[in-house]
Parts: structure tokens; sequence; C-alpha cells
């Protein structure tokens, strides 16, 4: 016979709140029941799941990066983290569909208007419209400043020549936060300006789609710009002002890749633990085996270490943390490197049967690779770290 | 339409830490709460009944320790309008009977058209409180209710109530108060919005002073029943495991019952 009993479950710092448990949960069962059965689907016919958009979009999922006053769910970094990981534990591909959403829509979070955010934000929070983030080119990818695309004032508008390369959902995108030179002759850090173009418009080409190692369901795209006209009320903040909103959107955005590449790694650990327990080789269980058993304990440090980074990274810069940059670059480090070592080793834990498509970590596998070099490669969050230590000099 | 649904948080069952302490008591820190199963599929059919009615409020109540909000924002998540919570260290190791009868005087001072309840919980499994709060609330009781129509023009609500051999079909007069099964249907998982709405939602608390309990008559020095001894249950006996293949496994297992007369 139940009775009552005082007791009580403190939350304490280093735990998640109820409610950051209920919307990890909430998020776990919709990846589980409807994005896991897509996923090897996604990867082999690597075309965009319009379905699971479309599925994020109905649960809300795809509101959580906006500001309730615009149709959001508030824009908390820990929140975004959680869906991301979930969803990237069955399929990397979906989870970057909500990454992609809110690395676009940062730039006018942080540098936009209240006109510009009534504007745009109540059509990407319900997913009806999709943003894009144009800001790396064939010739300046880790070297953001050395852009070459140009946005020349004239009369109301400015008017946008050049290409972007690489741009996740480039093909799919409604808005795309484009970030040109409005000054070539200002000092490196002040010649770039952001805008907000919206497409289809005259000028504006989609001129490649790249075949991918992984990820494969998401559009990668080369983007051409010539003579894109967009209006002044299509720039967010300042002229001058595009390299700092890059940079700061970078700060708050890279959390999102390492809760993709945490989620990658769990999904991966959780295929090479069932597959150890159920494989017999030598009259035993592989996992009993020491150095399969060592693998994935490794593994399972490796995975949870960078998830607490990122849960602490995530607090910490939503607090408002001065150190919000060396927050960002150490978690996407730690969790990119951790994702790259973890699904390598599951393929081997699962030997053979790793390298076939009938089990899902080869996926995992390429699928890990590119959290170890978009937004950011690992190389620039090590300088960015770096610098963070030292002090700037001058 | 008022829809008040009796709720309680249970030691979750999937984690399987559910346990005992040392007095013979629910262990409720041992594992996180979460809300009754069995009042999950009441708490549906509310919100789905006023989500048809085009109006109305879902309003959970509880009889729990002072942690419970946490668990009622499951529930307020899932949609329900707001909560109210009879919580007193008091009532600390209340029996069955203390229970029903402060959940009865708090029912008693709402206003409503239908309370619903799970027809036990996963913990103490008793199933006997819905029964004993309506008949203390003199209200009419309908129970292992596998479908609810209410009348709201009639004032009358109709039950499939499921029986051993098929079901019967009861039908009272509003307010009346209802148990339900899982037959009632899947509970929605909460929404986004819905978790995050929950945390401004209205949990307001009742203290058993408010309801004018004595307070001897419940908690651990009222109580009717006590546990004086729990154990496990015996280990099963070693089992044996047949791995070999099927023709060798089918010998040993001929083997094994021609040993025991079986064949």
């Amino acid at each position: 016979m139940a009775t009552v009993t005082a007791a009580t479950r403190e939350p304490g710092p280093y735990r998640l709140t109820e409610e950051h448990e209920m919307l990890r949960d909430a998020v776990r069962v919709l990846a589980d029941e409807r994005v896991a059965p897509r996923a090897a689907e996604i990867d082999r016919t690597a075309e965009f799941p319009q379905d699971l958009r479309k599925l994020l979009a109905d649960h809300d999922i795809l509101a959580l990066p906006f500001p309730t006053e615009h149709g959001g769910l508030g824009g908390e970094l820990l929140p975004v983290a959680l869906a991301i990981e979930q969803l990237s534990r069955a399929c990397a591909t979906t989870g970057l569909i909500l990454a992609v959403q809110e690395l676009g829509s940062l730039p006018i979070l942080l540098a936009g208007s209240s006109e510009q955010q009534k504007r745009w934000f109540p059509s990407l929070a319900s997913g009806e419209r999709l943003i894009a983030f144009a800001l790396t080119e064939a010739e300046a990818g880790s070297d953001v400043a050395a852009a070459r695309t140009t946005a020349n004032a004239d009369g109301d508008d400015y008017v946008i020549h050049g290409s972007k390369r690489f741009i996740s959902h480039g093909s799919i995108a409604d808005l795309i936060t484009v970030f040109a030179v409005t000054d070539p002759d200002a000092p490196r850090h002040r010649r770039l300006s952001a805008f907000v173009v919206e497409v289809p418009t005259a000028g504006f080409a989609v001129t490649r789609l790249e075949h991918k190692m992984g990820i494969r369901g998401s559009p990668t795209a080369e983007l051409a710009f010539d003579g894109v006209r967009v209006p002044q009320a299509n720039r967010l903040g300042a002229e001058g002002d595009g390299f700092e909103i890059a940079m700061r959107t970078l700060d708050r955005s890279r959390p999102g890749i390492a809760a993709q590449a945490v989620g990658i790694a769990q999904g991966a650990l959780e295929v090479a633990t069932a597959y150890a327990r159920e494989r017999r080789q030598f009259g035993q269980r592989i996992g009993e085996l020491q150095m399969v058993g060592a693998m994935l304990a490794d593994m399972d440090a490796a995975t949870e270490g960078a998830r607490q980074l990122l849960y602490k990274a995530c607090v910490e810069i939503d607090a408002g943390s001065p150190e919000a940059n060396r927050w960002s670059a150490m978690c996407k480090l730690v969790a990119g490197d951790a994702a790259m070592r973890v699904t390598t080793d599951a393929v081997q834990v699962l030997g053979g049967y790793g390298y076939i498509d009938e089990f899902p970590v080869e996926r995992m596998m390429r699928d890990a690779k590119i959290t170890q070099l978009y937004e950011g490669t690992q190389q620039i969050q090590r300088l960015v770290i770096a610098r963070s230590l030292l002090g700037k000099d001058g | 339409m008022r829809i008040v649904v009796l709720t309680k948080p249970v030691p979750d069952p999937a984690s399987g830490a559910e346990r005992l302490g040392p007095d013979g008591r629910l262990d409720r820190a041992a594992s996180p709460a979460v809300v009754n199963g069995n009042d999950e599929y009441v708490l549906e059919k509310a919100l789905k009944l006023v989500a048809e009615a085009g109006e109305g409020e879902v309003i959970l109540l509880s009889m729990a320790p002072a942690s419970a909000p946490e668990t009622m924002r499951k529930a307020l998540a899932m949609g329900a309008t707001r909560g109210i919570l009879v919580t007193d260290p008091a009532l600390e190791g209340s029996c069955t009977v203390a229970t029903t009868r402060v959940l009865a005087a708090a029912l008693k001072t709402l206003e409503f058209d239908l309370a619903f309840a799970g027809v036990d919980t996963s913990d103490g499994v008793a199933g006997v409180v819905p029964a004993g709060v309506a008949a203390l609330a003199g209200l009419p009781y309908l129970s292992y209710a596998a479908t609810i129509d209410p009348d709201m023009a009639a004032r009358t609500v109709r039950v499939n109530r499921i029986t051993a051999t098929g079901f019967d079909v009861l039908q009272a007069p509003m307010p009346a108060l209802i148990s339900g099964t899982q037959a009632l249907g899947e509970p929605r998982y909460p929404s986004l919005k819905g978790i995050m709405a929950a945390r401004s939602k209205e949990i307001s608390t009742i203290k058993m002073a408010d309801l004018g309990i004595d307070p001897a008559s419940v908690g651990t020095a009222g109580a009717t029943t006590r546990v004086v001894d729990s154990h496990k249950p015996p280990p099963r006996a070693a089992t044996r495991v047949i791995r070999e293949p099927a023709d060798e496994a089918a010998r040993q297992v001929v083997a094994f019952l021609a040993e025991r007369r079986l064949i």
C-alpha cells in the first residue's frame, strides 16, 4: 500500500530542468518514430526530405530559435541544442534542417531591426519559409574577410555581384543572408555588410549542387548573384558591420553543430553497443572482450564529455558570458572530434558489417566528418581558443 | 465544459527503480516522478472533449508532496488549463482512506461537469480512490470507461463500461465521476509549444487546514493500514538455456521432457 513520502528532486545547476527533459523526450520520440526510418533512404537518394521539414514545422521544432513575440519558442540555445542532438541521433541531415534555420536567422536576430524581425521571423518560425547563410566563397573559406562578392549602393537599393560556395540549403531557401563587400577600401574587418535576399529574384541562380561524403540529403549549393537588387531596408545593421555580425552569429550557432556532432556520436554508440551485446565470437558476446569493451567505454566517455561541454556552453553563451567565443569554439571542437572518433570506432566494433550499408554506422561516419569542417574548421576553433587564452595582442 | 482530472505523481515504472524504503513506505526519491499512466489516458480524453466542445477547462487535482508541481507541468504541457495541488507535510504517510477523504473534500470546493480518474495508480495499485471519492463527494460513479460521451444540453453522460464479457452502457446525470482505462486512447505527446506554455500555467495549492480535515485522521499517525513486512519473491530456480543448433536442441528438449515423464 503506497503512502506519501516527502521527497524532493532538486535540479541543481548541472541537471536539465523538467522542461528541458520534456522537450528533449518529445523530440526523441519524433526522431525515433518518424525520422529514423527515413534516414538510410535520405542518404541513398541524396534528396532533401521535405516531408521531415514539414514534420519539424508541424511540431514547432523550427520555432525553437525564434523570439516568442514572432511566433517562436524563445531562442534559448539549450533547447535548440537538445532538439538538434535528438534529431541528429537518427539522421544528421534532419538535425541540420533546424541548425541551418537557426544559423541563417541569427544575423537578423543579432543585428536586424524590430521591423525586419517582424517582417521575416513569423514565416521562418512556422517553417513556412527556409533561410540560408551565405558567407563562404570559393576563395574565402576560413579567411572570411577575403570575400569578394560586392554590394554597390544604387539609389534606394544595393546591387550584388559575385558568388557563394558550399551554402547549406542554398537551393531550397526562400531567404538568404548574404555577406558582401560594401567598402573595399575600408580596414579588413569593416569591408563587409550583411543583407537578406528574398529569392527567387532577378540575377540570382543556383549554379551547382555538391555531391558530398555525408549529410547527403542536405543540399549544398553554389549561388550566383549577377546584379541582384536588394532594397536598403534589407540591409542588417550598418554598412561595415558584416564581419562582426558573421562572427557573433558563429558564436551562437557553433553549439548547434556541436549538438549535431553529439547526436551523431550517440546514434553510433547505440548501434555499436547493441551489436556488441548480440554478436558472439569465441563463445561470448564481443562486448565482453576487453578490447571491444574498452572501445565502447571510450566512445561513451567521449560522447558524454562532448555533451556536457555543449550544454554548459549553451548556458554560458545565453547568460552573456564575455567568453562566448571560447565556449562556442570549444564545444564545437570537442564534439566534432568526438563524433569522428566515435563513429570510426563504431564501424570498427561492427567489423565487416560496419563497412556495409546494412548497418547505419558507415553513414554516420561519413556524416560525422562535416562537423570538423563547417561553421569553422577545427583549426579555426583552435585559433579562437588560443587567442582567448593568450588575450588580444593590440 | 469543465472537467477535473484527478492525477498522481508516481515513480517512473519504466525506470525499474521502484522500491520500498526501510520503513516499508515507497521510496519516492529512488526514481524520478511521472504522471501516473492511467491518468494520462483520462487526461487525453478530457482534452479531446473540451476541444470538441470548442470551449472549457481541464483542471488537474492532485494530493502530493510539495515537489509535485514538476510532474504536474507534464500534464499541463499536454494541454490542461491549470492545476490544483493539495499539499501539506501533515499528509505525509497517508493511507488510501485518508487520501480519498482529502481528495473528496478538495473536489467539493470546485464546480465542474465531470471528474475523471485513472482506475488505479502504478505505485499502490489499490484502485479504490476514485470510487471512494465519488461516494464521499456524493457523485454518480462510472468505472472502467472505454468511451465517454457527455451531453451538455441534457446534462448527462454515457459511458461504455468494460466488463469480463464485453461492455455495459451506463448513463448518469452531471456532475459525475468516471474512472477510465487505456481503452480511451493513446495520450498525445506534449507539443513543444505546450511544453513551453506549461511554465506559465497556474498551479494553486490548498493546505489541509483549508479543507477542514482533522490532522489526526491523516498522515502516518492516522493511517488505517501499515506495511509490516515486504520481501522480493524468491528467485526462480536456475534455468537451463539451450543454444545448440536445431537438431541437437530438439534432442535435448525431448530428453528433458521425457526425464520428467511429460512425454
